[in-house]
């Protein structure tokens, strides 16, 4: 704050101004003041999008190459040994980061595009629009998600746009919510009154007035629904519904696996079979879960005691 | 429950307070070194604009930081204990018990689920001093002193089911009832309509004096502040401007930054008569579902002039606007604008029709998008009305940050990087963007402290004299009226009760409820509270 002269200037009038910033630098102080376990979910993420992104070249052996010895110990030609056919465990993992992590997404997103568009449009135009999709959304909800997916891959059949498209549709209906709600509460304000009196349209109040406004809510449930849509398709792959083989995914590596853990009183090694794509499901989820809880702590507005 | 005792002996003493705040990574400084010497009875008015450090000065005075703040140095000797040293416990043991808060906001300090006696009576019973009968009794009895309607059973009520007055009353005795040494109000009748702001100021006034109470008076309105304190206290950046007796401090003011603050009332203008009509509303009848707010109101408005609308709360001065602009449309009547009927619904309305008209928002804070910068707030409407792009939108839009007395530099501003004044200039620079001949002007200075209302106000008479503009200029406050109308429509309960030229209108002989509202505006005259209240009762 600097000492202003004793005439009056609009200029000079003091008040909540504060330092100019840029994105960037905004950013910057942000990652400084992250806790530790908001650093390690961030590593851990970029972590699995890297093998992701790159899995054919980080993999020794494809994923559905078959080699003539099944359940081959762990040595260093196969590092967590081969599985009931024969493929290599190590690189059916990589791929598996692949198929899940990619597929997960793609139906986060899906179901945010649909659920996060009808909500704003439901907040935005509250007459018979927003009823019908609401009690819409109401019925979908009544059913138990994982039952109702079940029945609709058993109908449709199990394909990979199918399993994307059935459980973004029915994640929506939570996404869907979630914006109305918090829409309704921007929508009130007057800018977006000042723009309708402007004469936008719906699109531009939609995407300029209000969802800049609603991102922070919408990114933190972003990342929760990403690690439910994550269980669910290893839920679905686990019942045998879900990705299909030869593709590796990591819900149906535990399943097959599972089977051997009989057999632990004669070699304790095979316990940890099933666990390895556990572990993998479990630890994504806990590392998106710290990103989220960093990120809803900066935005809830909550002050730091001193 | 006895009367504290004698007057003169002090209470609070405050010396080398220094109190700071934690933002942006850094310790910034809010009061820098304020004494205050405050005796039993006596109240001190406490004034400056936003930012000054009234409020934070007002807490530290109970020993009180707000989080996120805390007490740099300095000592709160109150009845000659140091609150600064004391430990939250024993802070406790004071608070709402020997010193008691009245907050600006009635309305959001109460808690919806308790009746209101229960909150009146709650810090002092928990003193343990009294019996719950006896804290009721009193709490009644403090109710019918502040003249509040039904005292014996209005405390069986819940905060919303009584007004904005009311409940500002129901929190004094709330402040009252555990008799503390000292009280403090921050703003108390800020948010409340002049009638209202009268009686609450001489509910407040009379229990002070009754009970020997010192208090501390925190505002931003020197006539309100003329009536309530003993001596003023001009507070500026955090450091102490000047201390004096308040009839000293009105009628002689030393420093400049004072003189200043006293002058904002002396703006005039000279009053038009206008020449062709631009708009006018005839017989408009327009509600709100079933409830009718509007009841056949007429208003004439000529080209290149000021029309200020005035009335209460509820008196239907914002429907009007929200029927001009077509987002209420009207059940009945026609809203002419240049010679044309107007579509009742916005949505029937030209491009053009919209880009005539438009209108400027009460809080500004609100009025813009957080997200958006200044370039992107004012560069809307000259893309999307004249089709202004690239190098000549820019170069339009700091032509017209100048054109309100702003500059390049707060192109990439968000709206949180701008201060309540400059916020209120870039809804201007968006309005103006339109290049429109008519702007409704909702309470546009009713937020902003008296300085930046002034600096406001000769903006928006300036680009009036350049553009040729009309505005529609509605307000509660009758020095803003009196400073920039050419004419005056008083509205009541969704009706016109007079309209004419300024002079005409704010010349005797009034019709009834202009004379309420024209004799409740405080004046800067020390006795006006008690000449007022004397001259009512008698009459």
């Amino acid at each position: 704050m600097t000492q202003g002269s004793d005439t009056y200037s609009a200029t000079g009038e003091v008040g909540s101004v504060r330092e100019k910033r840029t994105f960037w630098t905004r950013l910057k102080i942000d990652l400084k003041k992250s806790p530790w376990t908001a650093r390690i979910g961030m590593l851990i993420i970029f972590f699995y999008a890297f093998v992701a992104l790159f899995a054919p070249l980080i993999a020794p052996y494809g994923q559905a190459e078959v080699f003539p010895t099944p359940y081959a110990p762990w040595s260093s030609e196969f590092i967590f040994g081969t599985d009931q056919i024969g493929r290599d465990t190590f690189s059916r993992m990589i791929y598996g980061a692949r198929n899940t992590v990619g597929i997960a997404v793609a139906t986060t997103l899906l179901a945010f595009l649909i659920g996060g568009a009808l909500g704003l449009a439901a907040a935005i135009d509250r007459s018979y629009f927003d009823q019908a999709l609401s009690r819409m959304v109401d019925v979908l909800m009544a059913i138990p998600s994982l039952i109702f997916a079940l029945v609709l891959l058993s109908i449709f059949g199990s394909t990979i746009l199918n399993l994307i498209i059935i459980i973004a549709v029915l994640d929506s209906t939570r996404v869907f919510r979630l914006t109305r709600a918090v829409a309704i509460n921007v929508v009130v304000m007057d800018y977006v009154e000042a723009a309708r009196l402007r004469g936008e349209g719906l699109g531009w109040i939609m995407r300029k007035e209000i969802l800049p406004n609603i991102m922070p809510p919408l990114i933190a449930e972003f990342g929760l629904r990403f690690c439910f849509v994550f269980l669910s398709i290893a839920a679905l792959s686990f019942l045998g519904v879900g990705i299909q083989p030869p593709s590796a995914d990591w819900g149906s590596m535990v399943r097959e696996n599972a089977k051997m853990m009989i057999y632990a009183q004669f070699d304790p090694n095979v316990v940890l079979r099933p666990l390895l794509p556990a572990t993998a499901i479990a630890l994504l989820t806990v590392a998106v879960n710290f990103v989220v809880d960093w990120f809803l702590h900066k935005t809830s507005g909550l002050r730091d005691e001193h | 429950m006895s009367i504290k005792s004698e007057k003169g002996e002090v209470l609070l003493d405050i010396k080398g307070l220094e109190v700071e705040g934690f933002s942006d990574e850094k310790w910034h400084d809010i009061v820098k070194g304020v004494d205050v010497t405050l005796r039993r009875g006596e109240i001190m008015g406490l004034i400056g604009e936003s930012g000054a450090g009234k409020s934070t000065l007002g807490l530290a005075a109970m020993g009180y930081t707000q989080p996120g703040c805390r007490i740099k140095v300095g000592e709160v000797n109150f009845d000659g204990v140091n609150l600064v040293k004391l430990s939250d416990a024993k802070m406790r043991s004071y608070w709402g018990n020997r010193m008691t808060y009245v907050a600006q906001s009635a309305a959001a300090s109460f808690n919806p689920a308790h009746r209101l006696i229960a909150q009146t009576t709650a810090a002092t019973l928990r003193s343990g001093n009294f019996s719950k009968e006896e804290a009721y009794g009193d709490a009644r009895e403090l109710y019918e002193a502040l003249n509040l309607p039904n005292p014996h059973n209005i405390g069986e009520r819940y905060p919303h089911q009584v007004s904005g007055g009311q409940l500002q009353r129901v929190m004094t005795a709330m402040a009252i009832s555990p008799r503390p040494d000292l009280i403090v109000f921050d703003e108390p009748t800020t948010a409340l309509d002049v009638t209202t702001q009268v009686e609450v100021l001489s509910a407040m006034r009379r229990i002070v004096e009754n009970f020997n109470t010192a208090a501390i008076y925190i505002t931003h309105d020197l006539a309100v502040v003329a009536q309530m304190a003993d001596f003023i206290k001009v507070l500026r950046y955090g450091k102490e401007v000047e201390e004096a007796p308040t009839r000293q401090m009105l009628s002689d003011p030393k420093e400049a930054y004072t003189k200043s603050l006293w002058s904002v009332r002396s703006l005039k203008k000279k009053e038009h008569q206008g020449g062709d009509s631009i708009l006018s509303l005839n017989g408009i009848n327009a509600s709100y579902g079933k409830a009718k707010v509007l009841y056949n109101v007429n208003i004439e408005v000529a080209k290149g002039t000021t029309v200020a609308v005035v009335g209460e709360s509820g008196s239907g001065k914002s429907t009007a606007a929200r029927v001009i602009t077509g987002l209420l449309p009207q059940t009945a009547g026609t809203v002419e604008f240049d010679g044309k009927a107007l579509p009742k619904e916005l949505c029937d309305r030209s491009k053009e029709e919209k880009r005539r008209i438009q209108m400027i928002y009460q809080m500004a804070d609100t009025a813009m998008n957080p997200r958006q910068t200044v370039s992107e707030i004012i560069g809307r409407p000259l893309e999307f009305y004249l089709g202004m792009r690239g190098s000549k939108k820019t170069a339009r839009t700091i032509e017209l940050l100048e054109m309100i007395e702003l500059d390049e530099e707060f192109m990439q501003r968000l709206p949180s990087e701008l201060s309540g004044g400059q916020k209120q200039r870039i809804c201007i620079a968006r309005a103006l963007a339109a290049e429109p001949d008519f702007i409704i002007c909702d309470e546009v200075t009713s937020a902003l402290d008296q300085i930046v209302q002034e600096g406001i106000l000769k903006l928006l008479m300036r680009l009036q004299k350049e553009l040729g503009l009309t505005y529609l200029f509605i307000t509660h406050d009758i020095s803003t009226v009196k400073a920039i109308s050419d004419q005056v429509v008083v509205m009541n309960k969704g009706e016109v009760v007079e309209q004419g030229q300024k002079t005409d209108v704010f010349k005797p002989p009034h019709p009834e409820y202009t004379e309420l509202l024209l004799s409740s505006v405080p004046e800067m005259d020390p006795d006006w509270l008690t000449n007022l209240n004397v001259g009512r009762s008698s009459g």
